[in-house]
């Protein structure tokens, strides 16, 4: 499956993300296997949705590398990132409010179609063929997360948790090799939290990386392989669920030292 | 579940749906279209001239501008209050390429270059300016982008005053040579008796004649801006309004996208400027300073920003009242005082108070007017969706009715 012989999806190296004096990423190395589930946690504010933006092409890096399927992207711009294969969703959703739900996974398709201005203006026959085609795949991809029935909604009238659900269908929609969730559980219930485990197993199942920031301790240790924890900007523990969990200065930074 | 919506789906409610979707653009159009034809021979029949007619063309001119912002402000978001600009590049590429101007210039030549082929002409030179202003404007955002589009649309003017031996300056330019068509078909309303076909047929001798082509090339106008907004650069120019950022995330790249939306809002208003210089056939600095880009802006968001009907309809209303209703407001007065036996004194006071509150009168019109109406006079929708998606929607809620029932 790889196509340059590595396991590694994603490989950062030494990432460093200054703003002014305060050291928002610092130093930070990591590597994400080809389908596996990695986390990122770590108590609020220690940098992780940073990082994420850092990857995405959001921010700059001062310095460090990312490398993404074996290709250098530090300091690409986020359309580009996108294009090679990294999608997103954000912490404070981010959907398009006054465009539909079948709309917004559309502008997700956008990467991948090739309809040009004179295609579009003259509504030639290889243009509609494609937005028929993007029509489907959108259905399908609202489908995919459960919302189709609401595809002709806007974005904006949509319940908190079908808003989550279509963010990830609007990043899947860009054919990604890595989906960047950014805290995709937050203030969900505990059913919806069970349902987006499964998602994110089926997601998986369409041999799509999965690197997620997440804060509910369930739902990291039910679905992924690997964790990473940091603290301050710096990566303090990295390893399986398990052995994180017992991590003296993973504990100390969620709880604060004991005395 | 969806087998049992697909199963579970009637034919009438289909239809009925279909009916729902497609109504209000469509019965709009059709109004529009219908007025249009029946506007000039009404005209014709009741008054025996085309003074009416001319100003009909006069307003489609404004509904070709509000057609292009449209795009840019409406679609994209971008707030452009300089559009007048590219109006005016657009009638002044045509000015000097189809008179004799550039004869008493410093090129000591004139060109009399075609107008059909100087429509596209300025279409394109209006579009390469769009991109040269927006190339480095459109890293800014907001009231920023408004800033530097004012700005625009004030140099613009002042160029065409200032450079004088090329463009006349404040003496403007006059003689505009009117379009030719091989062949036409003359009516009465040209005063010339019965149908008749003439060949090497000019303009100039026929206001129906510009009258027909601006119908032309509103239709035109409104086919193809539907089609963009129906399409991939629509969406993408939707998203950027919504959201830059999550925009550039889904790959869009944001600064192509908006110097389109610019590029294209631009051409429409060069394409406009190139008629109403042959149309008018006299074009001025003063028939392009900042209060038509506002005038423009204001039928946009009259209309209902982001709907083409509503940016036609904002255009036709706005104009009948800034350029019929307004300006004959003194005439009125007079009559009524006339008719209610005033005094021709005091008819004159009240005509003369009149003209000087007429842009108290149109701004309070505007208050009352946004007040009434906010969203304006018909706001965009939920962009219409394939019927078949809608309908499964539709049978599938039904259908959980029926089992929750």
């Amino acid at each position: 499956m790889s196509t340059n012989g590595s396991d590694n999806i994603l490989v950062l190296t030494n990432l460093t993300k200054r703003f002014g004096g305060l050291v928002a990423v610092d130093n930070v190395s990591l590597h994400i296997k080809r389908g596996e589930v990695f986390a990122l946690i770590g108590p609020n504010g220690a940098g992780k949705t940073t990082l994420f933006n850092n990857v995405t092409g959001l921010f700059q890096p001062t310095s460090g590398r990312v490398v993404f399927d074996g290709r250098d992207i530090t300091g690409s711009k986020p359309h580009q990132v996108a294009r090679w294969g990294i999608a997103r969703t954000f912490q404070n959703i981010r959907l398009f409010d006054y465009m539909s739900c079948l709309d917004n996974v559309r502008v997700g398709r956008h990467v991948r179609m090739k309809a040009k201005v004179w295609d579009s203006l003259f509504k030639l026959p290889r243009e509609r063929r494609e937005e028929e085609r993007v029509t489907d795949e959108a259905m399908e991809l609202l489908r995919f997360v459960g919302i189709h029935r609401q595809a002709n909604q806007y974005a904006r009238n949509l319940p908190y948790g079908q808003q989550r659900r279509l963010e990830i269908a609007r990043a899947l929609a860009t054919e990604p090799k890595l989906l960047l969730l950014d805290e995709p559980a937050a203030g969900f219930t505990p059913q919806e939290k069970v349902e987006l485990m499964a998602l994110v197993k089926k997601i998986l199942a369409r041999g799509i990386t999965v690197f997620l920031i997440e804060h509910d301790m369930k739902v990291v240790m039910g679905i992924s392989e690997r964790i990473v924890v940091l603290d301050h900007g710096e990566k303090i523990a990295e390893g399986p669920p398990d052995e994180v969990r017992k991590d003296t200065k993973v504990i100390e930074a969620y709880l604060g030292k004991s005395a | 579940m969806s087998q049992a919506g697909t199963a579970n789906r009637s034919p009438l409610r289909l239809f009925n749906l279909r009916e729902r979707i497609r109504d209000r653009d469509a019965a709009v159009y059709g109004i529009l279209l219908l007025g249009a034809i029946l506007f000039p021979i009404v005209e014709i029949y009741a008054t025996g001239g085309t003074a009416d007619v001319s100003k009909a063309t006069r307003a489609g001119t404004f509904v070709l501008l509000a057609i292009g912002l449209n795009v840019v402000v409406g679609f994209a978001g971008l707030l452009d209050l300089g559009y007048a600009a590219f109006f005016a590049i657009g009638a002044y590429t045509y000015a000097l390429f189809a008179s004799m101007q550039l004869g008493n210039s410093p090129a000591h030549h004139e060109f009399h270059v075609n107008f059909w082929i100087m429509i596209f002409v300025s279409m394109f030179v209006a579009a390469a300016f769009g991109a040269i202003l927006g190339f480095p404007t459109l890293r800014l955002r907001g009231d920023y982008l408004a800033i530097v589009t004012l700005g625009f649309g004030e140099i613009v003017p002042q160029l065409f005053y200032n450079f004088d031996r090329w463009t006349g300056g404040i003496n403007a330019i006059g003689l505009i040579d009117q379009p030719h068509l091989p062949v036409w078909i003359q009516g009465p309303w040209s005063g010339d008796g019965p149908f008749a076909f003439v060949t090497n047929f000019n303009f100039n001798t026929d206001p129906v004649a510009y009258y027909v082509l601006i119908v032309i090339l509103i239709t035109l106008a409104v086919i193809l801006v539907s089609n963009l907004y129906k399409s991939r650069l629509g969406r993408a120019w939707m998203a950027i309004r919504e959201d830059e950022v999550a925009a550039a995330a889904m790959g869009i790249n944001t600064v192509t996208t908006k110097l389109l939306a610019f590029g294209i809002g631009a051409s429409f208003s060069g394409f406009a400027g190139a008629y109403y210089a042959a149309n008018v056939a006299l074009v001025s600095p003063d028939n392009f300073l900042f209060i038509v880009s506002i005038t423009v802006l204001v039928m946009v968001v009259l209309g209902g920003m982001g709907n083409i009907s509503g940016a036609i309809v904002g255009a036709l209303v706005l104009y009948y009242l800034v350029f019929v209703l307004i300006p004959g407001l003194p005439d009125y007065a007079t009559s009524l005082a006339a008719t209610l036996g005033l005094s021709s004194d005091l008819g004159s006071a009240i005509a003369d108070a009149t003209t000087r509150l007429n842009y108290i009168i149109y701004g309070l019109l505007l208050v009352a007017v946004m007040l009434l109406r906010p969203q304006g006079i018909l706001p965009s929708r939920v962009r219409e969706q394939e019927l078949k998606h809608a309908a499964v929607q539709e049978d599938e809620a039904a259908v959980e009715m029926t089992h929750a029932g």
